[in-house]
């Protein structure tokens, strides 16, 4: 397949020619071939129907094929290197695959019911069988609970950063750092059953929306702390000098020089950071709990949020309930794309320099 | 800012700065006053206690490191700075109209550091130990709430196969669901680890320069897509395409007790909520292994290259060797993110409570799916049930993540960021 252009490489045929003959485009073409037919008339016999199956059986047929006939031509050597040549291009197709069948069914489904009327409506007495109803509830809880989690985490991750990088030296430094690393791997459903012990059963407080933002902030805060960080280490320490130099006080320093010197990079993260939280379930599945109704007050009542909300749907049996979970799945993949393509952007537009 | 007018007697003198006394003591300070000015009201370090901390800064060092923010800075820069510094001392010194600026200090004078230094400082400080807090505040409310559901529980925790934590008596047990949780997560990282590192070798690799970065985009973008679509992806689009794959398993090598099925059929089993984890672990996996590869020195490639070594050859002797650790940890990495991973888990798998090798039969469930399903009906001993296997796995995955990053952690260089 895509093999075939390989014997271009910048080294050219005559360097990696071990035994003087070279398989030709032509020869690898017609084992390609060979492998596409043969597949298709093993779909024909057998009882594989799946298109991916397809695409893997062909690529198997094809690196057995040019394997023998490398072996014969060119030698084991250049055989073996051909074989992982077509594996690694193979593997990297191969991670091609669930990436556009999932946005393609994401897309395809839900533009189905994604219009003004599903984006402005809440669910409030809407039935799992009824038609209808709209997600203007769970994007309001989306929107108000990432927000109070990024008010939250990105000052506080803010300050371990900087802290890590301009004061820490010390062992407990080193100690914060490989946590800040731990938490980075914490399955947010912790983080959730956390908040859940912490402040709902111990200290008593209602499933909120705020509570939601809590268990985001726990598994923003290291997303944060780590990007932040990266950056801050970006910035020319000639930059601190000239302004200590100039008798600047050190936090003046930091709050003036350093911190917008990295600011682009800072504001990447905090926005990679939000889209990754944006999507989160577990969590505010035991904090916010799920509401029909919209409800605009983060600090009182359930609330709604778009993950939930798909989650919710997605158990139902009925199509239309499965109709609107792929509506909200789009909704939600739009915001968080978006998010990414900015925070992108942003990062290309200003690097430190 | 002191490390400036330190500089003219710093030279000769290190440390004993008043022996410049004399010719320090005129006011001829031009460049520091100025410099003080624009924010005299909140730094209020006065050039003369600038100066006076000069000078007590080498014997004060070791006391005031905590405090001592205007002294030095990290320890780079002050060393960067000195260097620079004794640069330029013999030409300042000949100039003669560069008075050394040290002043007498006090005897015993403290250095003076600014209050809003010692706040800022403390007060990063105080969030970077509020983090430790903070884990440690999960730790300890994960064991509080779980302990009354522990106590109250007739069966044994750790081999009870069975979930009855909102009966009376509960009975409960975190057997199946750490069988679970384990044996999804290991079959996804073997589906998981041969492609990423596959992918991470072609865009380190393969890849033509200028595409790299922006396959690499696109590898990340699986990233990005949140855990409740692969849910909802896996649940109504793969598991449908899935079943031929499946039984065709069980057709040609069902003669392996993993793909047998017996008598049942096939369907929403953990072998396909495997494969949607070992999607959803790819991006991780290969985005930190791109990163050690990358760090490859290129004189190892280019030497094995030159030795007449073909790619597959140079990868095998220069890279794979010194990529091992990095894929290694990016590897459990991705393990403590697939036996943490909740929704999508909750959403392909139907909720069974048993132990069983045969991946493909429709059963099985993990640890956070059972949390996200059985949270709904769950009463208080159920809830802290529920709390209760969230800490097995909360240890579980601290210990695996930890080994990983002790393992990243002994190349320094590396940052890790990309998980």
């Amino acid at each position: 397949m895509t093999a075939t252009t390989m014997p271009a490489a910048p080294a050219g045929h005559q360097s990696l020619n071990l035994r003087g003959q070279t398989l030709r485009t032509p020869v690898l073409g017609a084992i390609a071939v060979g492998a596409v037919a043969l597949t298709a008339l093993l779909y024909l016999v057998t009882s594989i129907h799946s298109r991916i199956q397809f695409v893997l059986i062909v690529l198997l047929l094809f690196s057995i094929g040019q394997t023998v006939a490398s072996v014969l031509v060119e030698g084991a050597r250049r055989a073996r290197d051909r074989l992982v040549t077509t594996l690694v291009y193979g593997s990297f197709l191969l991670a091609l695959i669930p990436l556009v069948a999932v946005l393609v069914a994401v897309i395809e489904r839900g533009a189905k019911r994604l219009d003004m009327d599903f984006l402005t409506h809440s669910m409030r007495g809407i039935g799992a069988r009824d038609a209808g109803g709209g997600i203007y509830h769970a994007i309001i809880g989306t929107l108000e609970q990432v927000g109070l989690a990024s008010l939250m985490a990105v000052p506080f991750g803010l300050l371990v950063a900087v802290y890590l990088v301009e004061y820490g030296t010390g062992r407990i430094s080193r100690v914060i750092s490989f946590f800040v690393d731990v938490l980075t791997g914490l399955p947010s459903i912790i983080a959730g059953l956390f908040v859940l012990g912490f402040w709902i059963l111990a200290l008593g407080q209602p499933f909120t929306g705020f509570a939601g933002s809590l268990a985001l902030t726990i598994l923003m805060v290291p997303v944060v702390v780590r990007s932040a960080e990266e950056m801050l280490k970006l910035v020319p320490d000639e930059l601190r000098e000239a302004s200590y130099a100039l008798g600047v006080a050190r936090w003046r320093t930091i709050l003036k020089i350093v911190v917008p010197t990295a600011l682009p990079g800072i504001v990447t993260g905090v926005m990679l950071a939000v889209a990754r939280v944006a999507g989160e379930t577990a969590p505010l599945l035991l904090t916010v709990f799920g509401d029909n109704s919209i409800n605009m007050n983060p600090f009182d009542g359930e609330q709604s949020a778009l993950p939930l909300y798909i989650y919710s749907q997605a158990g139902q049996p009925q199509q239309v309930a499965i109709d609107r979970a792929w509506a909200a799945a789009l909704t939600l993949i739009i915001i968080i794309m978006l998010l990414n393509l900015i925070a992108r952007f942003v990062a290309s537009r200003a690097k430190v320099k | 800012m002191t490390t400036e007018p330190d500089s003219p007697a710093d030279a000769g003198t290190r440390g004993t700065g008043s022996q410049t006394t004399p010719a320090a003591t005129e006011p001829s300070v031009p460049a520091q006053p100025t410099a003080e000015k624009p924010d005299e009201v909140s730094t209020d370090v006065t050039p003369g206690e600038a100066v006076s901390e000069a000078v007590s800064e080498s014997e004060a060092v070791s006391e005031t490191a905590a405090a001592s923010d205007s002294t030095a800075s990290s320890d780079r820069t002050a060393a960067s700075v000195s260097a620079a510094v004794r640069e330029s001392v013999p030409v300042s010194e000949t100039k003669g109209d560069l008075t050394p600026r040290e002043i007498s200090p006090e005897p015993g004078a403290k250095p003076k550091i600014g209050l809003a230094d010692t706040l800022f400082k403390n007060l990063t400080r105080t969030a970077g130990i509020g983090l430790l807090v903070l884990i440690g505040l999960i730790a300890l409310f994960l064991v509080l709430r779980a302990w009354d559901a522990l106590s109250a529980n007739e069966g044994n925790f750790f081999t009870t196969e069975t979930w009855g934590a909102n009966d009376t008596p509960p009975v409960f047990g975190v057997a199946a669901l750490l069988f679970g949780t384990l044996l999804s997560a290991v079959i996804a990282l073997a589906i998981a680890i041969p492609v990423a590192v596959g992918i991470a070798l072609f865009i380190t690799i393969y890849a033509p320069r200028r595409m790299a970065s922006a396959l690499g985009y696109v590898v990340d973008l699986l990233a990005a897509v949140p855990s409740v679509i692969y849910g909802l992806w896996g649940l109504l689009v793969l598991a449908p395409h899935f079943n031929g794959t499946q039984m065709w398993l069980n057709d040609y090598f069902g003669w392996i007790p993993l793909f047998d099925v017996g008598e049942g059929s096939v369907g929403r089993s953990v072998f396909l909520a495997s494969v949607v984890l070992a999607i959803m672990v790819l991006p991780i996996i290969a985005a930190l292994s791109r990163e050690v590869f990358l760090q490859v020195p290129i004189t190892h490639r280019e030497a094995a290259l030159a030795l007449g070594a073909t790619r597959w050859e140079m990868i095998r002797t220069a890279v794979i060797p010194y990529g091992k650790p990095g894929v290694i940890s990016a590897s459990m990495l991705g393990l403590g993110r697939a036996m943490g991973e909740t929704i999508a888990v909750a959403l392909v798998l139907p909720s069974t409570f048993n132990i069983s090798w045969n991946i493909l039969k429709p059963a099985g469930n993990t640890i956070a799916a059972n949390v996200a399903n059985g949270f709904g009906e769950a009463n208080d001993i159920g809830r802290g049930a529920l709390i209760a296997s969230g800490l097995v796995l909360f240890v579980v995955t601290m210990v695996v993540n930890m080994i990983a990053r002790a393992v990243i952690a002994r190349r320094r260089e590396f940052s890790g960021r990309a998980a």
